[in-house]
């Protein structure tokens, strides 16, 4: 049975106005799916609803505006459905680019910091170890959950928005400690560490664990690189997007796995041993055959290659200046960067946006490829090093993808076809 | 008939369309025409749409609820989803599809050995309880027409 506080019982009879009175019956509704007995506070949102898909999506968003929906935490904002200054460059209809704009107005009405970026972990909203949370979008929460330590339940579109407006949540599933705990033992089984340090290798890993994990928290043992933080946002999209993973450990790498024991919570974690977790072992044969599932082209031609799902960092735009540098695309091959307004800007204060302007690469804000319809239909090729945009554009964009490493991909776009140096994933 | 755990309580009745294979809706469901087009899927390219769509759990993307709600509006949702655990994904989409249109779905928890036994095809009517019954042929209906 659940609980309300006096606040709770207050915000569900309109006292904070009829937009929280409907986020609060929502919550409840959803308080009782969950089994929850009481609600908690959070301090922090981020919401995914603010993807533009049709009128339903809209009009939710416009109910509550409409209704003087505020958020009660700080709040940030997922891509949306358009790229308000860039949509006329591509294949958006304009139809489309006005409604994905009033969509993006009502969350802006309703206070929330418009971020616009599927990682709102590396901008100034992001999250500290062991703050209460409720986060939308799958990239994230499993990144907040697991890189960092915050805490999130594993939220959907519109159910972000009402814990955002009640500031609460059901004090259930990854919330609390109890239910953190690793329930999948993964073990690398002679990975060597120069294929673990190869740039493919933790966004190839993330697309086998997810589909391993089933409903499980998976702990990663035998890890023996330190992974860049972009590593561990590509493994937890790659996660997410081929599994439902909302929160894994990584063993000596992540912030609630020290040790193999610590990952477990202390419960037994010897393989075979009485209580023990179900234990799978993952082999260099294994991640060959995750990596070439990534790649659904045969043919060598390429139209454009896609950076950015989770949107590009700094440091990433650091890493493709000199690459890049000197150089020029090939001018039958688009060369496409998602990104925020953020980072695109701090990439031009620290210099680094320059070389790849000049290389012929287009950056789309906002939004991404998957989230907007922008890319013409003659675009049927795509290379990209972002599992995520592998797993869904061949789905969500009839296109065929071959997943590469950020070399290969301007390699690639300079020769104008597709270039791969599988080397390190022969010898390994 | 199966004991169902109702998450969301409703009627339906139509044909199972059962997988073992989670899904994720954004990605892998065009609210446009109810079917699956996730490539990954074993049920990619089959019609959802007003079936009784028997999946485990939801996976990917957050925007799987947005997804089923257009759907719901534009008429191509399941008729009702079962799953193996309380999924939060279909019971919220159900939730807001009862808020803004009045029209929720059932949402039912089976019992994995539940789940197990369902087969494409079959015809399954869903009650508000949670029961499930499935409609196998009787003997007066074999029986040849008079």
């Amino acid at each position: 049975v659940l609980n309300l506080s006096d606040r709770d019982r207050e915000m569900a009879s309109g006292a904070g106005g009829p937009a929280q009175a409907l986020a609060m019956s929502i919550l409840v509704r959803m308080a009782d799916v969950y089994g929850a007995t009481e609600l908690m506070d959070i301090s922090q949102a981020h919401i995914d609803s603010t993807i533009y898909l049709g009128d339903a999506t809209l009009a939710f968003a416009e109910r509550l505006a409409s209704l003087g929906a505020k958020v009660a935490v700080p709040t940030s904002l997922n891509v949306s459905g358009v790229d308000e200054c860039g949509w006329k460059d591509w294949a958006v209809k304009a139809d489309w680019a006005a409604k994905a704009a009033r969509q993006m107005l009502a969350y802006e009405r309703m206070g929330a910091v418009p971020t616009w970026t599927c990682a709102p972990y590396q901008t100034h909203m992001r999250p500290v170890f062991g703050q209460q949370i409720a986060w939308g979008e799958s990239n994230a929460i499993c990144f907040a959950n697991s890189v960092i330590g915050a805490r999130t339940e594993r939220y959907p579109d519109l159910l972000d928005i009402c814990c955002a407006i009640t500031g609460r949540v059901p004090a259930v599933g990854l919330h609390l400690t109890g239910n953190r705990a690793g329930q999948l033992l993964l073990r690398l089984i002679d990975v060597p560490s120069a294929l673990q340090q190869d740039d493919q290798f933790f966004a190839v890993l993330g697309h086998l664990v997810g589909q391993l994990a089933d409903e499980d928290i998976p702990v990663i043992d035998g890890i023996v690189v330190s992974p860049a933080e972009d590593q561990l946002k590509a493994f937890s999209a790659a996660a997410a997007s081929s599994g439902r993973v909302a929160l894994f450990h990584m063993v000596g790498v992540t912030p609630e796995a020290p040790t193999l024991d610590a990952a477990f919570q202390g419960k037994p974690s010897s393989p075979g041993g009485f209580g023990s977790p179900r234990c799978l072992d993952i082999t260099v044969e294994d991640l060959r055959a995750a990596r070439r599932e990534l790649t659904t082209a045969d043919g060598r031609e390429l139209d454009m290659v896609i950076l950015g799902s989770p949107h590009f960092s700094l440091a990433e735009f650091s890493l493709l200046a000199p690459l890049v540098a000197g150089q020029r695309a090939h001018p039958r091959v688009k060369f496409l960067i998602t990104s925020s307004r953020l980072m695109k800007e701090r990439a031009h204060e620290t210099g680094v946006l320059e070389p790849i302007l000049s290389f012929g690469a287009q950056i789309t804000l906002d939004t991404c490829i998957l989230a907007s319809p922008m890319l013409p239909p003659e675009i049927k090729t795509l290379m990209t090093n972002s599992a995520k945009y592998a797993y869904y554009a061949p789905s969500l964009l009839n296109t065929r993808v071959t997943f590469g490493s950020l070399a290969d991909c301007v390699h690639s776009a300079i020769e104008g076809r597709v270039v791969r140096d599988d080397a390190p994933w022969r010898s390994a | 008939m199966i004991a169902g755990r109702v998450i969301v309580a409703g009627e339906a009745a139509g044909e199972a369309l059962v997988t073992r294979d989670a899904l994720s809706f954004w990605g892998g469901y065009d609210f446009h025409t109810g079917e699956i087009i996730d490539k990954h899927h074993p049920l990619a390219g089959v019609r959802a749409g007003g079936r009784i769509l028997a999946v485990p759990f939801s996976k990917g993307s957050s925007t799987t609820t947005a997804v089923l709600l257009e759907a719901v509006r534009a008429g191509t949702a399941p008729a009702a989803i079962l799953t193996t655990g309380a999924d939060a994904f279909f019971a919220l989409a159900s939730i807001v599809a009862d808020v803004m249109y009045g029209k929720p779905f059932p949402v039912i928890a089976l019992e994995p050995n539940d789940f197990a036994s369902l087969i494409t095809g079959e015809r399954l009517s869903v009650a508000r309880d949670g029961t499930i019954t499935r409609a196998r042929p009787s003997l007066e209906s074999l029986a040849p027409s008079r």
